[in-house]
């Protein structure tokens, strides 16, 4: 395996920070948005981003919750194995609300169709808008694009993007991996 | 930790390692969440068909099992035998093949007979589940009470279960010793000596016939019906039930002289003042009704999970 990093250390920080001022500049104090993180990887990105707008805003009541999407995929049984569900945290209807729906990588797009899908038994959202760390540019299967990106990449088939966060894998580092043949 | 089944059918706890009943539980975790939300449903079977095929009465079983297909959105079909052509002397295979030939990818079955699942897996291509086949095995109520002791505990390993009751009909009661002992738990079995099979302690389980012996060696006490419809065919199993009822039936005198906490559970339908009294079945030390709860959510992971191992061209 041979990695390739694109966003290392202190630029990863920065695009985080970035994406962060942009919200407020768009939407001001948050009051009517919600956060919601998908699970399993989504989850690391939305807690930063929490973190870091309630440093900037002030506001420690941010509207926040994480959706677990397992049972909304149309492909489980196509998958090799069936990962366990991570556990939903949305404790408020999103009737009315601007949701933001986060995810690390934006690839297919079937995840994000699988997150809406979801967000849906929760309520009537009066918008959902969506915030990716990596958006992997031409390769989607559905049409589905981001309104916030940390960075946008080409990938050839056969690459992987690899998103570590210090707080699971002690680095916070974006990076293109390929088997090597 | 394996994240898949290592089984294509459930026909009895003996189909699965103590890791696929774990996986089992942890995805039932997630269902109980889906079924805590305002809209308790999702999509992930909306493209399985599946056939309830009861030849033996059932209520709690069968509603738990068409509600949790119905939360994953499969289609349903029931089946039941007092309205079907085996009264008319068509075979099992046929009747269940006549099913299968109209598309179904998965079946649940009760049977009278033991072994019954086990056939139709060998003769047909769709999954199966077994929701009880005679005196043989009950999986699913197994799980949802080893689920309903994790909730209540934090784990099952180590907590002391005593199933007390009619052992020798009792598919729960078997179906619970294999499950409750892959998972680690110590299993008492306690009944008249009548009732509990001669080489039960081969299975290495203790045996008492003494309830409130068993009461005050058990965090958990799993109060078995006395099948009454099995009573009456051949010799009698205990004199009488009033007789039964005072040797080990449970009430309030009887659990307030233990001077410790014993949760109390059921498999269902309840004979009120027979093996439990009404007001200790119906109080704070009984999770009866957690059980059926929780049923819902085992069986929704059940069929995800046979689900997910589903190729999905043609199967059936």
């Amino acid at each position: 395996m041979r990695a390739l990093p694109i966003l290392t250390a202190p630029a990863f920080g920065l695009t985080v920070q970035r994406l962060c001022r942009q919200l407020v500049e768009d939407r001001g104090d948050l009051g009517e948005t919600a956060l919601v993180g998908l699970h399993p990887r989504g989850v690391y990105f939305s807690r930063r981003l929490r973190d870091e707008l309630v440093k900037i805003t002030g506001n420690d009541a941010i509207t926040y919750g994480e959706l677990d999407i397992t049972f909304h995929r149309d492909d489980f049984r196509q998958r090799a194995v069936t990962a366990p569900p991570a556990t939903t945290q949305l404790d408020f209807s999103v009737d009315g609300r601007r949701v933001l729906l986060i995810d690390d990588v934006l690839y297919t797009g079937r995840t994000i169709r699988a997150g809406l899908d979801a967000l849906m038994a929760f309520g009537r959202p009066r918008s959902v808008e969506l915030m990716v760390l990596i958006d992997r540019r031409f390769s989607r299967e559905l049409p589905i694009q981001a309104d916030y990106v940390g960075r946008a990449v080409d990938t050839l088939n056969g690459q992987r993007i690899q998103v570590e966060w210090l707080e699971s894998d002690g680095i916070d580092r974006v990076s293109i991996t390929r088997e090597v043949p | 930790m394996s994240d898949t089944l290592g089984t294509q059918h459930l026909l009895g706890i003996d189909d699965l390692s103590a890791g696929d009943i774990d996986l089992i539980l942890r995805t039932a975790d997630g269902f109980k969440e889906v079924l805590a939300r305002p809209m308790r449903k999702v999509p992930s079977l909306r493209d399985i068909t599946v056939a309830n095929i009861f030849f033996e009465n059932s209520t709690r079983t069968r509603l738990s099992f068409e509600l949790a297909e119905k939360r994953l959105s499969a289609d349903v079909v029931n089946f039941s035998a007092s309205s079907s052509s085996t009264k008319k002397g068509e075979t099992l295979l046929d009747t269940v093949n006549n099913i299968l030939a109209m598309k179904v990818d998965l079946v649940v079955m009760r049977h009278q007979d033991p072994g019954a699942a086990v056939f139709l897996a060998k003769h047909t291509k769709a999954r199966v589940i077994n929701a009880g086949d005679g005196a043989h095995e009950h999986p699913t109520q197994a799980l949802l009470d080893a689920y309903s002791i994790r909730e209540k505990f934090g784990k099952v390993a180590g907590v002391k279960v005593a199933i007390v009751g009619d052992i020798l009909h009792s598919r729960v009661a078997w179906s619970n010793v294999r499950c409750l002992q892959k998972l680690g738990a110590e299993v008492m079995l306690c009944g008249p000596v009548t009732l509990i099979p001669k080489y039960a302690a081969e299975l290495g389980v203790r045996i008492s016939h003494d309830l409130d012996a068993a009461l005050r060696w058990c965090d958990v006490a799993n109060m078995l019906r006395i099948q009454m419809e099995r009573q009456g065919v051949g010799p009698a199993y205990f004199p009488s039930l009033r007789e039964y009822t005072m040797l080990f039936g449970l009430d309030r005198k009887r659990y307030e002289s233990l001077g410790k906490e014993v949760v109390l559970m059921h498999p269902g339908p309840i004979n009120r003042g027979v093996e439990i009294s009404s007001d200790m079945a119906d109080s704070g030390a009984s999770i009866i009704l957690q059980q059926v709860e929780n049923g819902v959510a085992v069986r929704m992971a059940v069929l995800y999970l046979l689900a997910a191992g589903m190729d999905r061209t043609g199967i059936s």
